[in-house]
């Protein structure tokens, strides 16, 4: 079996008196796609960025491929990590295809330019969140759900082994979200390790093999998305009741 | 090919054709031949000291003090985020102006005069990022904020300094706060540090390019962005200081010229800084020729010149950008 991804050991992460969680151990393997659900603050997006080395845990230890996280440079991280963060800003114009760009930007070296191999991958990139055409447009005139797909685009740009994504369907309208999740579950299969969070639980169940819940004081809980998931431990997770409804052979969760 | 890397070139031109241009006019007009005859050395009479020894020094002193500033501008606004901050905005160059004056008010010599001011930029500097950061680690937007509103203590300090002075001292003191490049006289060290800024800062270009997308996303594609944000907050207060030394507080140049540049499509740091330095020198030596020439004998401080040329030239491009979308 080949070793995971990503693996953390022991890991305990807070932020003030939040527990995020405690002591936690769990591994993140190729062709996986694990969804993280968890309720508003906690934590999701502090576990990514943990995850990603951009915080020190406060307990524990975290290896990429092998090695120890913290032993790594920022650079050799993103050559093999990469994070859609929840938002990203531009404060000064910029056209799509040169923001697409900027993914290649771990695999260059300090006075080597973006090459034309480099630009044919940012077109590629582009077709695949559907924004061929965009190339020239400034980001500055692109709606939310653009940017949330452009944003998609520069991380397939940097072609990362492990995906770690901030709840990517932000945005995104009902098509969109769909071809975007299906996009990431095509990564997987092709090899990546994909990690999301996300708010829709019906998104886990139909694309995330894997699931990782954060329930509050640090809990985890980690494993098979269809071996987990169940309305009995939704409801303890969101603190209201959720009921499953099971439709044409396939499991929907709803509020009761 | 990208528009911006056509204009790379005719900003070259810019900045040679506005520095013979500063040559040849002046309170005694110098034909182009009798330049020639200079540069060729077969003149040796009143033009080549006219032009070597008053106007030279001058036009490569305001070159490299609007290079500067542009320069300055253009890695501040990456530090920050914000496109609002340049060394006026964030009180720079006011900490720089309130130690110049008042060594001025102590009738310390000239020497003085430029030590005090570079120590006051780079205190000024410290000030606004020390502050900024507080207990935790600073924001962009505290750090605008702690610079807007220290540059108006330093402004008020200046209004007092100038309020409580002997009134000989005024009428130097005011042409020193709107920015006078008719102290130049040596500007080979300013060129010097232009040139270093340059080349420093143009490895780091994409880096640059990364890291104004926020420094989450910076960390994510791999940079250092403590160590990043570090050197450039150390070349702009080495930047403006010099500047502020050789010419005393321009405003705007630093926060238009970066602006102007991205307009006119420069998006990439990479040509960008080179393009702001091109175009920041030019626009200092073009205003202050007509500084001095408009109304000849009497000279205006330029800083007035830079914000008349600016101000329509920034705004129209503003306009042509938003009908263009």
């Amino acid at each position: 079996m080949m070793s995971p991804l990503l693996s953390a050991q022991d890991l305990t992460i807070q932020i003030g008196d939040r527990l995020v969680c405690r002591n936690a151990s769990f591994e993140f393997r190729q062709g996986e796609c694990w969804g993280i659900l968890g309720v508003n603050g906690a934590g999701k997006t502090t576990l990514l960025h943990t995850l990603a080395g951009l915080r020190a845990p406060e307990k524990g230890e975290i290896s990429l491929n092998g090695a120890p996280l913290s032993r790594l440079s920022r650079r050799q991280i993103a050559r093999q990590l990469g994070l859609m963060p929840q938002d990203t800003p531009d404060p000064f114009p910029a056209n799509v295809l040169d923001t697409a760009l900027i993914g290649r930007h771990p695999h260059l070296s300090r006075w080597q330019w973006e090459s034309a191999a480099d630009i044919e991958r940012a077109r590629t990139a582009l077709t695949q969140v559907e924004l061929a055409g965009f190339e020239q447009r400034s980001v500055t005139t692109l709606s939310g759900g653009e940017r949330r797909r452009l944003a998609l685009a520069s991380l397939l740009v940097q072609a990362p082994g492990l995906l770690l994504l901030d709840e990517p369907t932000n945005h995104l309208d009902l098509r969109h979200q769909q071809h975007l999740l299906r996009l990431l579950r095509q990564q997987a299969q092709d090899g990546a390790g994909i990690v999301m969070v996300l708010h829709d639980i019906n998104h886990v169940v139909r694309y995330c093999d894997h699931v990782l819940l954060l329930f509050d004081k640090g809990e985890i809980c980690q494993g098979l998305q269809n071996e987990i998931l169940n309305a009995e431990v939704l409801s303890r997770l969101y603190d209201h009741p959720v009921i499953e409804i099971a439709l044409e052979q396939q499991r929907f969760f709803a509020s009761a | 090919m990208k528009r911006s890397h056509f204009y790379l070139p005719l900003l070259f031109l810019l900045a040679v054709s506005s520095l013979v241009l500063a040559l040849l006019s002046g309170s005694v007009p110098i034909p182009l031949t009798e330049l020639w005859a200079v540069v060729t050395g077969s003149n040796q009479g009143l033009s080549q000291s006219l032009i070597l020894e008053l106007r030279l020094p001058r036009a490569l002193g305001a070159f490299a003090t609007g290079g500067l500033l542009s320069l300055a501008g253009a890695l501040m606004q990456v530090l920050v985020r914000n496109p609002l901050a340049d060394p006026y905005v964030l009180g720079i160059s006011g900490g720089a102006a309130v130690a110049a004056l008042l060594a001025m008010l102590f009738g310390l010599g000239s020497v003085w005069l430029s030590g005090s001011a570079f120590a006051g930029a780079l205190f000024a500097m410290l000030l606004v990022f020390g502050l900024a950061r507080g207990r935790g680690s600073w924001t962009p937007t505290r750090l605008l904020l702690t610079g807007v509103v220290l540059a108006a203590g330093w402004g008020a300090l200046i209004s007092f300094i100038l309020a409580t002075s002997p009134e000989a001292n005024i009428r130097g003191m005011l042409f020193w706060l709107m920015g006078d490049l008719g102290y130049v006289q040596a500007p080979l060290p300013a060129l010097l540090v232009l040139l270093f800024g340059l080349v420093a800062c143009w490895p780091l270009g994409r880096d640059l390019n990364v890291l104004i997308r926020g420094e989450l996303q910076a960390g994510a594609l791999g940079i250092n962005s403590g160590r990043l944000q570090i050197i450039l907050f150390l070349l702009a207060s080495l930047l403006t200081a010099t500047a502020v030394v050789q010419a005393g507080s321009i405003g705007f140049v630093g926060l238009v010229i970066p602006h102007i540049m991205r307009l006119m499509g420069f998006t990439d740091h990479r040509l960008l800084l080179p393009a702001a330095a091109l175009a920041g020198g030019s626009l200092l030596v073009l205003a202050d020729t007509l500084a001095r020439t408009v109304l000849a004998p009497q000279q205006l401080p330029v800083g007035i010149i830079t914000a008349l040329l600016g101000v329509p030239l920034f705004l129209y491009l503003l306009r042509r950008e938003v009908s263009a979308r």
